[in-house]
């Protein structure tokens, strides 16, 4: 099959994920609306990013888009083709173009298999046939792509820190030479210094072999430099995408502003002029009408509450799900 | 002002099939009751065994030998961690010291709601029934900041966002009422909104109750907001230390300085495609590491025959400042 140059890689439209949740005991049941009409693009060679409140549906979105979860609704375009019903068995020659490298490292790696068996794991179960040599050769390489010593491969996951798993975590990722990697918080547990050459080798390899990204971190910096768009969701839906410069310019909507007014910084004087948010996350389980941000935003009208504000143009390339298109809003960074 | 905890040349090794790993070396440092210090440093550096070590919560030798001397100062007066039975380090450990933990699964039991799990922390320090127990536990829910917490008590972990899960396990931490708070890692899964009411939250609780904490986070815009004073460690040793505003202003160890650098700026998104600032290398195998400065193959100030020849010591720079590099003189001017 081939794939015209301007088809998305990954093309997502209306995707809902919903988890029925309660206990038996009280008897209160109810229905977690974790993704609602999410939808997005992502072209070949591209990194999304995506940010947003924790629990606002990053990773679930992250999890449906590559079927490790099944959506409750939305379709699912991956190299031109629909994958969103497609059974576990048609799933698998999908899979090896797609991987997740885990937010959770701990849980991720299996503790009774060295670090070789891990990360050969995959190349067997995709039945990459080659010699044992040729292989411990592939996890060596792979090995040192991520900062880690050859000889790691004879270790097991709990002779290593934190950050040295997660890496552990990205090379197996990079075993099938994938065309996605959805990325969720995979560089969130590093020391500053590892996660700057992580997400350097991230971009080589995006350059060297049109990798395509989901990249989901809470750190804006760390997002910002690596992403083309960045999306922003709040509560379980896009509030705000755009171009990464034009959403660190001029941000659109209140969330986004709040969000980078919170981003912590080594220098006092830089520091923004923080907007500390009123409130919580709304509970997933009943959503509040209109829109879901206008109990804690300090721009709301009467009007916010009428309606679900849909994602609307702000600019090229640039959306966003306000009804206020009055708002002057503060920026982290200056056009240039 | 005698301190509330006093670690004093700590070391640490594991033994495994392959080898001995020493994982710490001649770590001492001290915190005083209210006061917050920040660990940072290199991925496997030794922050987390720290940590670990004083909570006496490592594998028992021999796969694994500690030695030196933590003090702690009681309700009862002084103890000696490393010497207490494990009964009384039980109490230690559900009481006066609170730990929370990088990995929220680890410490979060999957087949409890959360609720009852903190309650049961909560009817282990304080007693009284079980209804008031849960209230409490809710209670603790709400101040972390659980949107619902009557109903999200009643959740399993898996049912949480890692960022709830995280937010879950520190208020379960503070169920105990402790001195000393041990957090490591405790903001990495939490996006920024949720990790400043954190840090607005432990600096509440800390002007309030006196708490002490040691802060263990690799991230440095963290260490600003938090700390009053920062620990940085490399390869098992620490190599810096300095009131947070004098480490941040004018570091003197080669690596901190690295590191200052690599935190990344938001001006990054207005460059796509270059590549971040980091330090070249990596840390050493610690099988192998190299018998002088450890830092010295990547360090950019390295002169074979000063810093390839003996470990530098820790010196006194200023009144609370202290380094380990043999070229700090030079490197101040
Ligand atoms: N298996 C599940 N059962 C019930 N609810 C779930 C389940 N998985 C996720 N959720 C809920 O869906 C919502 C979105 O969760 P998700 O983990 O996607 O958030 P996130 O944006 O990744 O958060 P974080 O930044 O904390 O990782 C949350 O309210 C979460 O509690
Ligand atoms: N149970 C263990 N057995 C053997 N080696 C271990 C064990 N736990 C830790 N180590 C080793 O001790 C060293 C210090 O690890 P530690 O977990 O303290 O690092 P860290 O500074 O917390 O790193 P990170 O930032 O990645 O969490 C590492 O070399 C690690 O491989
Ligand atoms: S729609 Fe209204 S409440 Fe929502 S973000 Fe915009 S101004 Fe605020
Ligand atoms: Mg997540
Ligand atoms: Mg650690």
């Amino acid at each position: 099959m081939t794939v015209t140059v301007t088809a998305p890689l990954l093309d997502v439209q209306d995707l809902a994920k919903h988890f029925p949740v309660g206990s038996p005991l009280s008897g209160k049941r109810g229905i977690v609306r974790g993704v609602d009409g999410v939808s997005f693009t992502i072209g070949r060679g591209e990194v999304l990013g995506l940010v947003g409140e924790s629990g606002s549906g990053k990773t679930t979105v992250g999890r449906t888009v590559l079927r490790l979860q099944d959506p409750t609704a939305g379709a699912i375009r991956f190299r031109g083709q629909d994958i969103t019903h497609l059974s576990r068995r048609a799933l698998r020659p999908v899979r090896q173009h797609m991987q997740l490298v885990f937010q959770d490292p701990y849980a991720s790696l299996n503790p009774r298999m060295s670090v070789e068996s891990i990360l050969s794991a995959p190349l067997i179960i995709h039945g990459e046939k080659m010699a044992r040599g040729e292989r411990r050769a592939r996890v060596e390489e792979a090995l040192q792509l991520v900062g880690l010593f050859p000889a790691a491969a004879d270790r097991y996951p709990h002779e290593f820190s934190g950050g040295q798993r997660q890496r552990i975590g990205i090379a197996r990722a990079l075993m099938l030479r994938p065309e996605l990697l959805v990325a969720d918080e995979a560089v969130s547990a590093l020391d500053v210094s590892v996660q700057a050459q992580v997400i350097n080798l991230l971009m080589d390899l995006r350059e060297q072999l049109q990798l395509s990204m989901l990249f989901i971190a809470h750190d804006l910096a760390v997002v910002g430099a690596i992403s083309d768009r960045v999306a922003v969701m709040y509560l379980g839906r896009i509030v705000e995408v755009a171009p990464t410069a034009a959403l660190f310019t001029g941000p659109r909507h209140p969330y986004t502003e709040a969000l980078f007014s919170a981003a912590p910084d080594t220098d006092p004087a830089r520091r923004p002029q923080r907007i500390v948010l009123k409130g919580d996350l709304p509970s997933p389980l009943s959503p509040p009408s209109g829109c879901a941000f206008r109990m804690r935003c300090p721009y709301a009208v009467s009007a916010c509450a009428d309606d679900q504000p849909a994602l609307r143009v702000a600019g090229p390339g640039h959306f966003k799900a306000c009804i206020r298109d009055d708002l002057t809003l503060s920026a982290p960074l200056k056009v240039r | 002002m005698s301190a509330l905890l006093d670690v004093e040349d700590l070391a640490v090794r594991f033994r495994s099939d392959s080898g001995e790993v020493t994982a710490l070396e001649g770590v001492s440092f001290s915190v005083a009751a209210g006061e917050t210090l920040a660990i940072v440093g290199e991925s496997s550096s030794g922050k987390s065994v720290s940590a670990l070590a004083i909570m006496r919560l490592l594998p028992p030798a021999p796969a694994c030998r500690v030695t030196g001397r933590i003090r702690f100062q009681g309700r009862d007066g002084p103890i000696s961690l490393l010497d207490l039975p494990e009964r009384a380090m039980v109490a230690v450990r559900g009481g006066e010291i609170a730990m929370i933990f990088q990995e929220p699964m680890t410490s979060l039991n999957p087949v409890h709601m959360i609720g009852r799990q903190i309650a049961e922390a909560v009817l282990a320090h304080e007693g009284g029934g079980k209804t008031a127990a849960l209230r409490r536990a809710i209670e603790l829910l709400d101040l972390v900041g659980i949107p619902d917490a009557a109903r999200r008590a009643e959740s399993y972990p898996h049912q949480l966002s890692g960022g709830m899960r995280q937010r879950a396990m520190i208020a379960m931490a503070l169920a105990s009422r402790p001195k000393l708070l041990i957090a490591d890692e405790p903001t990495t899964a939490l996006d920024v909104t949720v990790q400043a009411q954190i840090l607005d939250l432990l600096r509440r609780l800390q002007a309030e109750t006196g708490l002490a904490i040691i802060f263990i986070t690799h991230n440095l815009g963290v260490v600003a907001e938090i700390a009053d004073r920062t620990l940085v460690m490399y390869s098992g040793q620490v190599v810096e230390e300095a009131p947070t505003a004098s480490l941040l202003a004018a570091p003197l160890m080669p690596y901190t300085r690295g590191l200052l650098n690599s935190v990344p700026r938001l001006e990054a998104a207005l460059r796509p495609g270059q590549r971040l600032p980091a330090i070249a290398g990596n840390v050493p195998d610690p099988r192998h590491r190299p018998a002088a400065c450890t830092f010295q193959p990547r360090c950019d100030w390295a002169q074979p025959d000063i810093c390839g020849v003996t470990r530098p010591g820790m010196e006194r720079v200023a009144e609370a400042h202290l380094v380990r590099c043999a070229r700090w003189r030079e490197i101040a001017v």
